[in-house]
């Protein structure tokens, strides 16, 4: 339960969401990243530090370099994260439908 | 595939958004949500019943309810006020789980005609925060839980 809710958290925050986005489409080094944002590099690193954390960024060595990447299977769980959620109401109108179309019947 | 009921909730933001097409008259859809015999009859499963101490479904009215387990314990109790009440239109409501961290949250129901058959409900929910809104979202996980924890429990009983 607290790692998702530290996978949560750790979207929830703004610039996290748009480093996700940006590695999204290409791995980066934390200089490029950075680049992308006004605030300054210590910020960004602990932002990456915290999705690295949180597994939703992969690491990979390419010489001195240290490349970002996005781990596509976490991204995939914070997606399935709403799902009991949705069952449980989707459930829940099922039955009211159900219930419902009794008392249309009745009519 | 598609799903029937569908939930919105974007990262970071404190609402969330539930919609959900009815094979059902507009006016049942509402009376659903507005005659208390049935909103305990669908609020209620094999896993618990759900009873309503008090819907008064108009402006300014307040509603209160209690779920029990098949033991009869009850295990939930909720609570809130009316707001707005326009039939087969809208019902803007609060609630709040007793004792719990929660806080209030903001209901707005929309009914909506489809045709003579069909009725959609959009169901906009408003927490106080974000952490709060996330929190809600990971209830179904903690109840899920517990119904496999109630469920093995059953069937040692029945082992006995």
């Amino acid at each position: 339960m607290n790692l998702r809710r530290d996978v949560f958290q750790a979207i929830a925050d703004p610039t996290r969401r748009a480093i996700l986005s940006l590695v999204a489409f290409q791995s980066m080094t934390a200089g490029a990243i950075a680049s992308n944002f006004g605030t300054a590099r210590p910020t960004v690193s602990k932002h990456l530090a915290i999705l690295t954390e949180c597994e939703l960024l992969e690491q990979t060595q390419n010489g001195r370099e240290i490349y970002y990447h996005l781990n596509a299977k976490k991204m995939k769980e914070v997606a399935d994260f709403i799902e009991p959620f949705r069952k449980m109401w989707d459930e829940r109108f099922n039955k009211l439908e159900t219930v419902m179309k009794k008392y249309k019947t009745k009519k | 595939m598609e799903h029937k009921t569908k939930v919105t909730a974007e990262n970071g933001k404190l609402d969330l958004v539930i919609t959900r097409e009815f094979e059902l008259p507009l006016e049942l859809l509402f009376r659903a949500h507005a005659d208390p015999d049935i909103v305990e009859q669908w609020m209620s499963n094999e896993y618990s019943t759900t009873k309503l101490l008090k819907l008064e479904s108009k402006k300014h009215g307040s509603w209160q309810l209690e779920t029990s387990d098949p033991q009869g314990k009850v295990v939930f109790r909720a609570n809130g006020v009316i707001h707005e009440f326009v039939p087969d239109k809208k019902i803007t409501r609060t609630f709040e789980m007793e004792n719990t961290p929660f806080g209030v949250q903001l209901e707005v129901y929309e009914f909506e005609k489809i045709n003579d058959d069909s009725s959609k409900l959009n169901l906009h929910v408003i927490y106080e925060s974000v952490a709060q809104r996330d929190q809600v979202l990971q209830l179904p996980f903690t109840q899920g839980i517990n119904l496999a924890h109630n469920r093995l429990q059953e069937t040692v009983m029945k082992l006995k």
